[in-house]
């Protein structure tokens, strides 16, 4: 199992450690996952995310190429400007979903964890005829998310830069902590805060630094439970579960990220699936019968099974056990009447609105 | 972590259900391992009143932030009470794991039974060893 340089700090924390997609990290720490999630959502909470892949692309076709290989249209992109995105196979379906960071000398591409290598290989294939250069950071960088309500107010104690002057989905490269950091004002909460990139060298002391000046804040260290319960209350999908290599982003209600104009991979058997309309589609829903709905439960009507579910859980923040889930377009209205297959007894649910809870960005 | 609470009064079952004898009726929960295990449990999903449980039997599901687990009958009876104050309160069996009890058994083969579970002293071992 790989781990971040932050894995003796986690165990010296009492985080229980887990494997996810080859790495060992904290699922919780002492608090609890309920704690974390709450944290996040009325102070702050900070997240070693430092799994997920970055790579970085530099030459002189980068634009050229970046605007090939994924979805959104990057010329919209000022310099230190981000944008979550896709990348997609030719068939229209997922390879992954990246975030990218366009700076003044190189674009900036953040990966799946459990991805990296695939999206690694499956750029460089398409780099023929393309002058650029395109390298795998993430050993020496260290990705670290401070998110909540109270995560400017934390991050302001440590630098010099006004911060709230950096937008959401801008970065800004500044000194934090007396450390080079590339702030970017984004996350994976629904909630306002900041995603940073140091050196790996940096991390032990930086990650200690930022729990000492938040602890009167509220700020709690928070592990892959709580970031899973709050990118589910948001409705960010997660590869994997809600995306894979076998679903297009049409189904995932992903369309807002296609920028149709352009050329791009996989754009003309997404094309179709639009114009056909797609198949099944990505839901919200929400149980009627108390239960919780899990991953790969089935979801029936009239006792067939007819989708599944790819993520559920009892909402921290609403309270109410949801769901997301794929089923055909049919059954996909707001309020359409569904049942779960909870070991394997049908109970009772509905389709509601996404996002389950509304991201609060500044 | 070897600082588990153990009831002293209570035997229990390898799967970490406790069970103690409260005016002859068998009371049923799930340990401070168990909890600590599951982390912070969302929902719990208990039996009929009147069903006749074997010993081993999956009476209870416990729904926690991480999964979905059985909690086994330790030994074999009538339920006869449920805690419903649990559907409203699940974070009640990580709160105070020895008061949150799931069901009570009218126990049916109690010596025997009882005999097979393991006494305050070999649980605490148990849990120790069997905690990483």
């Amino acid at each position: 199992m790989q781990q971040t340089p932050l894995y003796d700090t986690h165990v010296a924390m009492n985080g229980r450690m887990v494997e996810f997609a080859g790495w060992a990290l904290p699922v919780q720490y002492p608090p609890g996952p309920t704690l974390e999630h709450q944290a996040v959502r009325n102070a702050a909470g900070l997240f070693d995310i430092d799994h997920m892949g970055q790579f970085e692309l530099r030459g002189p076709d980068a634009a050229l190429f970046l605007q090939y290989i994924q979805v959104w249209d990057i010329e919209r992109m000022q310099v230190d400007e981000a944008h979550y995105s896709l990348l997609l196979y030719g068939d229209g379906t997922l390879v992954d979903d990246i975030f990218l960071y366009r700076r003044p000398d190189r674009w900036l591409i953040v990966v799946n964890a459990g991805n990296r290598s695939k999206d690694l290989a499956w750029m460089q294939a398409n780099t023929l005829g393309f002058d650029v250069t395109l390298s795998d950071v993430s050993e020496t960088t260290c990705m670290l998310a401070l998110q909540g309500p109270k995560a400017e107010q934390i991050l302001q104690h440590l630098t010099n830069a006004p911060l709230s002057q950096v937008a959401t989905r801008t970065c800004l490269a500044t000194q934090v902590a007396g450390v080079d950091t590339l702030i970017g004002r984004t996350g994976y909460t629904g909630e306002d805060g900041f995603e940073l990139y140091l050196p790996a060298s940096a991390a032990v002391d930086f990650w200690q630094t930022l729990l000492e000046t938040g602890k009167a804040d509220g700020l709690l260290a928070c592990g892959l439970a709580a970031r899973d319960s709050l990118r589910f209350e948001a409705c960010m999908p997660l590869y994997g579960h809600e995306l894979d290599a076998q679903t297009n982003p049409l189904e995932a209600r992903l369309g807002w990220t296609i920028s149709w104009h352009k050329e791009f991979v996989g754009r003309e058997a997404l094309l179709k699936v639009k114009m056909e309309k797609p198949q099944r589609l990505l839901i919200g829903f929400e149980m009627l019968d108390k239960a919780v709905a899990r991953e790969h439960y089935d979801i029936a009507v009239n006792n067939q099974v007819i989708g599944h579910v790819t993520s559920g859980m009892k909402s921290p923040t609403l309270d109410k056990f949801l769901g997301l889930g794929y089923v055909p377009s049919e059954y996909s209205t707001i309020g359409a009447e569904i049942d779960i297959l909870v070991r394997g007894q049908p109970k009772k649910a509905k389709v509601v609105k996404r996002p389950f809870y509304q991201p609060r960005y500044k | 972590m070897s600082d588990y609470k153990i009831d002293e009064n209570a035997k229990y079952a390898k799967t970490h259900e406790w069970v103690r004898l409260e005016d002859g009726v068998a009371v049923v929960g799930v340990s401070d391992v168990a909890q600590d295990l599951l982390s912070d449990v969302v929902y719990v999903d208990l039996p009929e009143e009147g069903r006749e449980v074997q010993a081993g039997e999956a009476v209870a599901v416990v729904e926690s932030v991480k999964a979905a687990e059985d909690v086994l009958a330790p030994i074999s009876g009538t339920i006869v009470a449920v805690n419903t104050e649990l559907a409203d309160n699940p974070e009640f069996v990580n709160e105070k794991p020895y008061e949150a009890w799931f069901f009570k058994l009218q126990p049916k083969d109690l010596d025997a039974e009882l005999a097979e579970l393991m006494d305050a002293v070999a649980y605490k071992k148990f849990a120790a060893e069997s905690a990483h």
